[in-house]
């Protein structure tokens, strides 16, 4: 990521403006509402995480990719950076539509679980959610102060808090499907902190969306192997079935 | 100066990399030994040219990263060193050529990545010469790998190479400070103080040890050597070892400043002591020439380390005129130690490749065989045993000299540790001594223990070469160590940068203020004239006309028909002369063990006597550390059995653990 050290750089605010405009300040527009996409991120995933039914789940999760889409978007006008439009409409269309579409089908075709069976109780994982948030905050607000802008540090905070989320889901669940979607929601945040530095390359965020894609096939097909040979989608009977054995 | 320095490594590193193509020629070897005779003595010529006029300033070295390049004097004395050593392995070289495309290209690398190391100015360097090292004297330990116990001693030998690097590094690191100025010159601006002191002395002690061979890391000398080429453990126990040591003394007593405590010099003192003790005392009772010669390394690089660990002592102390003693015996050894250890490597190369054993209980008898290897390496012996007038005598007797003087410091406990140290280092020079005694005797003296033995000769004439130069340099060093003091006295100036009195001569060596002397040249005519005089009256005293005759013959009986050497067990073996050592001293350091198995009353079968011994370092060092090895990799092994959701579990905990230190740190 790239700042150009020509720009002076106010103490706290946006930086310089775009389109002319004058520069960003605390109570900006852009500001609030950059804020109000990412906090809104961050609460999907406390909601990923209380969910118990899997339908809720995906739901959850497409609402999450199209706020993502939106704060894409909404960083794209901000930063008049083309770009960032391509990551929007990319992360709408596979985030927000076809994912979530892909995995009601495999629900509907596998018909069985439709509850979500906790390794960690929904209150102790709600829990330490919560502190996840709080130390990511503590880590990443002094990190970047008087460094970066405003809008990028508190973007940074939402984006780690996701991403630490997305990890808490993968752990906390023993369903195929809900970890795939925790590995996806992970994949938010990080989304998410990429389009909210300024300079950040096309490719690498559609590198990232062709990944994210790859990622939810091979889940996919884990899942309907997992589904075939061993009639569950519970990921601890793996536990049995590595190395060369039997 | 330094030009011709860079332009002599450029040269070595095209020898190795043009090794590999030119190998399949015949001249391939004689052409690389060639090369690196040549830079043997460019290296040489340099050293001595800077102790003459001067320290060079910093050049950068041309090879894109920062990386810079000096000699100042402690550097040349080294080169010197280095050079002398590397002329007398290269000149063996040129009659016993390597010849394995991988060796040809290893050995200049080895005298490359030595030279590096001594002409660093910065950490980075450093540590690039001295792995480079490393990895290339590895490849040449490696060299006979068909053989079960050379891969071993070579495994063996990475490790302690690796153990090296894992330790020199952080080092370095923590003496660049929190600013990164790895120069030698922002070094020692800011020397290290505190914790950071303390655990840049241990790292360095473990690391430049493991390489010099001091005592709890020795394990790899006395299996490397034998393993490597003759002349390449000529060049390992004469060079690589004091390339080690010059690295513990620019680190410890010349980067760190000079304003550390008097407990910095200790564990070098502590550690040397021990060296010198157990090595000497291992010689006297390995049965393997290159074995014996390896340990008998150990306890000079030994006497070296207390030389170095005495001086920081004494300059803590403010007695700068025996720091500059102890310094100067301590350099004045090496240098010594490396002619006469070169000597003695490449004079049993040339015995094993005549008599093609090295097996002191496969030898014998070969003064009458080779009397050109057997003149150059008593020589060597004697020096080794440090006999007056010859090189070895004159850096011990300063040594202890040095040793003496040690209540001198005031404090109690230094002055008992003084005696202990005082105590050890005589009872390493005797030992010594007596394991000298018994190589000779047993190679050289008596009747041939094998047909081989018997039909051994003298080597080609670079070979005789390689070993009268070193042999003239160790009669010539022994003569005139007062100037050789001289030459070092800019190398002692950077070790010490103040208080060192002017206390050397042509003629004669003073010790510090004190009242001892030793006049070398007028020793060696008093010897010369006392020797003539026994010669003449013996020869005066004794009949005309002497006649051999098989009088009463020492115990030797008249060579059966069926053995026409003699039968060997009418002779001393090798574990036979180490018996009485073993007995006195084995049982404690080296748990040694005898035991006599009878057979049954009736039984017609001999009875059997087994001895043996263990290095220490293997029952306290290294099998506790295999333990732990194969502890860590069964418990590593466990991790691959982890059910998905704690493999999961283990990065997420490890990026909470260490954000919560990163929240941590920015909260303090």
């Amino acid at each position: 990521m790239q700042i150009p050290p020509t720009q002076p750089s106010p103490p706290h605010g946006g930086g310089e403006g775009f389109r002319g405009r004058p520069a960003m300040t605390f109570s900006d527009t852009g500001y609030d509402i950059a804020h109000l996409l990412g906090g809104g991120i961050l609460l999907l995933s406390f909601v990923l995480l209380y969910q118990r039914r899997l339908e809720g789940v995906i739901t959850a999760f497409a609402i999450q990719g199209g706020l993502l889409a939106a704060a894409a978007a909404w960083q794209g006008w901000v930063q008049d950076e083309p770009g960032l439009y391509v990551t929007a409409f990319l992360a709408f269309g596979a985030k927000a539509l076809l994912i979530p579409l892909a995995l009601r089908l495999l629900l509907r075709r596998l018909g069985l679980h439709r509850t979500v069976e906790p390794a960690l109780g929904i209150g102790p994982s709600l829990l330490a959610a919560a502190a996840l948030v709080g130390l990511s905050v503590m880590v990443v607000l002094p990190v970047t102060a008087g460094q970066a802008q405003a809008l990028t540090r508190e973007n940074l905070a939402l984006a780690l808090s996701v991403v630490l989320l997305g990890m808490l889901m993968m752990i906390g669940r023993r369903n195929a499907i809900s970890q795939v979607i925790g590995l996806l929601s992970l994949e938010n945040g990080l989304i998410l902190a990429a389009t909210g530095v300024r300079g950040m390359p096309l490719v690498v965020e559609l590198s990232t969306a062709a990944l994210v894609l790859m990622l939810a096939l091979v889940a996919g097909i884990v899942v309907f192997l997992l589904r075939d040979q061993l009639s569950t989608l519970d990921t601890h009977v793996l536990d049995r079935q590595r190395g060369e054995g039997p | 100066m330094l030009t011709a320095l860079i332009l002599t490594l450029a040269g070595l590193g095209l020898l190795a990399a043009l090794a590999v193509p030119l190998a399949r020629f015949a001249w391939a070897g004689l052409a690389m030994h060639g090369g690196c005779l040549l830079a043997s003595v460019v290296l040489a010529g340099c050293g001595l040219a800077v102790l003459l006029a001067g320290a060079l300033p910093v050049q950068a070295l041309p090879i894109g990263v920062p990386a810079l390049v000096a000699v100042d004097a402690l550097s040349a004395w080294f080169l010197l060193l280095l050079g002398l050593a590397g002329s007398c392995s290269a000149l063996f070289g040129l009659s016993h050529p390597l010849v394995a495309p991988r060796l040809l290209a290893a050995y200049p690398l080895f005298l490359a990545g030595m030279a590096l190391t001594l002409i660093a100015a910065d950490g980075f360097t450093l540590v690039l010469g001295f792995e480079a090292m490393s990895i290339a004297s590895w490849v040449l330990v490696a060299a006979d790998h068909a053989q079960a116990e050379n891969r071993r001693a070579a495994r063996r030998y990475l490790a302690f190479a690796l153990l090296s690097g894992i330790c020199l590094v952080p080092a370095i690191g923590l003496l660049g400070g929190v600013a990164g100025d790895l120069s030698f010159a922002g070094i020692r601006a800011a020397p290290p103080q505190g914790w950071v002191a303390v655990a840049v002395l241990a790292l360095v002690v473990v690391g430049a040890g493991a390489k010099a061979g001091l005592v709890p890391l020795h394990n790899w000398l006395p299996l490397a050597h034998p393993a490597a080429p003759s002349h390449v453990s000529a060049l390992m126990s004469a060079a690589m070892t004091k390339v080690a040591i010059y690295v513990l003394a620019r680190l410890l007593l010349d980067l760190s400043g000079p304003a550390q405590p008097l407990w910095w010099g200790v564990p070098l003192l502590v550690l040397g002591a021990a060296s010198a003790v157990l090595g000497a005392l291992r010689a006297n009772l390995e049965e393997n020439a290159k074995t014996l010669l390896a340990c008998s390394t150990i306890e000079n690089i030994g006497l070296i380390c207390i030389g170095l660990g005495l001086a920081a002592c004494f300059r803590a102390a403010d007695l700068g005129v025996l720091a500059g003693l102890a310094a100067g015996a301590a350099l004045l050894h090496a240098l010594n130690h490396a002619m006469f250890k070169s000597l003695l490597f490449l004079g049993m190369g040339e015995v094993a490749h005549a008599a093609a054993s090295r097996r002191l209980d496969r030898l014998g008898g070969l003064i009458h065989a080779m009397p050109w290897t057997a003149g150059a390496v008593l020589v060597g012996v004697a020096a080794a045993a440090s006999l007056p007038p010859l090189s070895g005598f004159a850096s011990e007797w300063l040594l202890l000299q040095a040793l003496l003087a040690a209540w001198r410091v005031g404090d109690l406990a230094f002055q008992v540790l003084g005696v202990a140290v005082v105590a050890a280092a005589a009872l390493a020079a005797a030992l010594a001594a007596a394991a000298m005694v018994r190589l000779f005797g047993l190679v050289f003296l008596g009747r041939p223990r094998t047909p081989r033995a018997a039909g051994a000769v003298d080597g080609p004439m670079p070979a005789r070469l390689a070993l009268l130069l070193p042999a003239g340099l160790t009669i010539l060093f022994g003569l005139l160590p007062g100037t050789l003091l001289g030459l070092a006295e800019g190398a002692v100036q950077v070790l010490l940068p103040f208080g060192v009195a002017e206390r050397s001569g042509f003629a004669m060596v003073r010790v510090g203020d004190g009242g001892a002397r030793y006049w070398p040249l007028a020793l060696t005519l008093l010897l010369a004239v006392v020797g003539g005089a026994i010669w003449w009256l013996v020869r005066r005293r004794a009949p005309a006309g002497v006649a051999r005759g098989p009088a009463w013959d020492c115990g030797f009986i008249a060579p059966p028909q069926h053995l026409p050497f003699g039968d060997p067990v009418t002779q001393p073996s090798a574990a036979g002369f180490g018996q009485p050592l073993r007995r006195m001293l084995g049982g404690s350091l080296l748990a040694a063990h005898e035991s006599v198995v009878m057979p049954r009353p009736g039984d017609p079968a001999p009875a059997r006597l087994t001895s043996g011994y263990a290095d220490p370092s293997e029952a306290w060092l290294l099998a506790p550390l295999a333990r732990w090895r194969d502890a860590l990799a069964v418990w590593a092994e466990k991790l691959r059995d982890l059910p998905l959701t704690a493999t999961l579990m283990l990065p997420f905990g490890t990026l909470v653990a260490l954000l919560a230190l990163a929240a941590w740190l920015e909260a303090r």
